[in-house]
């Protein structure tokens, strides 16, 4: 382990990973350090993903591909179901194996990892970020780098020390818990999600097939809902009502910043990707894929600016990041306040009138069309990010 | 003063956190505005000094974590 590296990427999930990759496969020195003992562990994640958004990075491989996705079961408050089908939608995942592929394929590059490795804060040279201080083992220890790209997660702390405003206001903090249940008898192809203010108010409960009648269950909820009830007691209304007896195999919390992306993801010496940027498709929740086109940005232009001894260019990332998502996570939180206060006769109302669509030419587009029929400027909006 | 806010009449922290319920989730660190908040992989501790006491970390927890002593608020 060297105490120099052109660049030092914090945090080894999908953002952090593709990050130290695409640095790494310019020929740059990368060091990507993470704080659990293990990449990939534990999961903090629905783990559904579009095809298109992992296949952009790794191609699709079975074993870490849990279910094939071809359809959408979204549920009104009273029961009524829609459904939309897709071709190849995507997949629910095994975070475990896939971010450890992620970071094997970093690794490939030339990155070197290293984990236990808590990065507890930065290293500065005339105002510039210039390094990280980590503890690994109980030894306290310094690494320098020209370039520290934070992909730390939710919980960032390595933006804020570098003066960027990361934090998230909880109003917009989608507050999840989850289970992997055992003996769940659901269609292996069909991601289920349910709304209404007895289940998950401003936010969705999921059910999302596993195969082998496993699935992931559970819920996000806004901070202002977790005020009143908190996560777990709407997860455990849920189950008791639905899956009393189901084994529990695994039980998680997360927090996802369902917001648009901060205002400044750069600054000198230092870059965020994913969640840590707010990276996060603050619509559907989604922060996997959107985590790994940052990470893929913000390591392309780190590995140039090394390259060509032109430090200052990392700050065009923010531009590059706006240009391919960041407008576009604008456009779905202004959908998504549309429809964050809806009621549950409203949500029933939207169910049934959108079923009158003839089944074919349902599509999520369409879906949202109906449902926001009475605010034309989102109406807009929907036709600037779905096929209508 | 402020310090003394901060305690609750007990000697408890108004703002606790139950390590023994933790998920380790990281979901209070993000809503933090003070930065008062530090996770490692499975160790979470409040920083006392920086703590206002807002409770967007007992709001935010998804699983009941976070305690706020309401008991322990001083008159001032």
């Amino acid at each position: 382990m060297k105490n120099y590296y052109d660049i030092i990427v914090v945090g080894a999930g999908p953002a952090g990973s593709v990050a130290a990759r695409f640095a790494a496969e310019q020929g740059v020195s990368v060091l990507m350090l993470e704080k659990d003992r293990d990449v990939g562990y534990p999961v903090r994640c629905g783990e559904a993903i579009s095809k298109a958004g992992v296949e952009e990075f790794i191609p699709s491989d079975d074993k870490w591909i849990a279910a094939r996705i071809n359809k959408f079961s979204l549920n009104s408050p009273d029961k009524t179901e829609v459904i939309i089908e897709f071709q190849d939608a995507g997949y629910v995942l095994e975070r475990r194996i896939f971010d450890y592929e992620l970071a094997k394929k970093a690794a490939d590059a030339g990155a070197e990892i290293l984990t236990r490795a808590y990065v507890n804060g930065l290293l500065f040279e005339n105002d510039k970020v210039a390094g990280v201080k980590y503890e690994f083992r109980g030894e306290q220890k310094e690494a320098k780098a020209k370039i520290v790209i934070g992909a730390d997660g939710v919980e960032s702390r390595v933006g804020r020390w570098a003066g960027l405003k990361t934090y998230v206001h909880f109003r917009n903090m989608e507050c999840c818990t989850q289970v992997t249940a055992a003996n769940i008898k659901v269609d292996s192809e069909t991601l289920y999600f349910y709304f209404g203010k007895n289940v998950a108010p401003g936010g969705y409960f999921w059910v999302f097939p596993k195969g082998n009648n496993i699935a992931n269950i559970g819920l996000g909820v806004s901070g202002i809902v977790g005020k009143d009830k908190s996560a777990l007691s709407y997860l455990n209304d849920f189950i008791n009502q639905h899956y009393s007896n189901a084994p529990i195999l695994t039980s998680i919390a997360g927090g996802v910043p369902s917001s648009i992306t901060l205002e400044k993801i750069s600054a000198p010496g230092i870059m965020l990707v994913g969640d840590a940027a707010r990276q996060v498709n603050p619509l559907s929740g989604g922060g996997i894929a959107s985590g790994m086109i940052g990470g893929s940005i913000a390591g392309k232009i780190a590995g140039q600016a090394i390259k060509s001894n032109n430090l200052d260019l990392i700050l065009s990332y923010d531009k590059a990041w706006h240009e391919r998502l960041g407008k576009r996570h604008e456009i779905f939180e202004r959908i998504k306040n549309g429809i964050f206060n809806f009621s549950d006769e409203k949500f029933n109302k939207i169910a049934r009138s959108f079923n009158k669509i003839p089944y074919e030419k349902r599509t999520l587009g369409r879906l949202f069309a109906t449902a926001l029929v009475n605010q034309p400027s989102l109406l807009m909006d929907i036709a600037k990010v779905f096929v209508v | 003063m402020e310090q003394k806010f901060r305690q609750a009449k007990t000697g408890k922290l108004m703002i606790e956190i139950l390590p023994d319920k933790c998920d380790f989730c990281g979901c209070c660190v993000g809503v933090c505005p003070e930065d008062a908040i530090e996770l490692k992989e499975a160790i979470i501790s409040i920083i006392d000094e920086r703590c206002t006491n807002c409770a967007k970390c007992v709001w935010s927890c998804p699983i009941e974590v976070l305690k706020f002593n309401k008991e322990g608020v001083f008159a001032y």
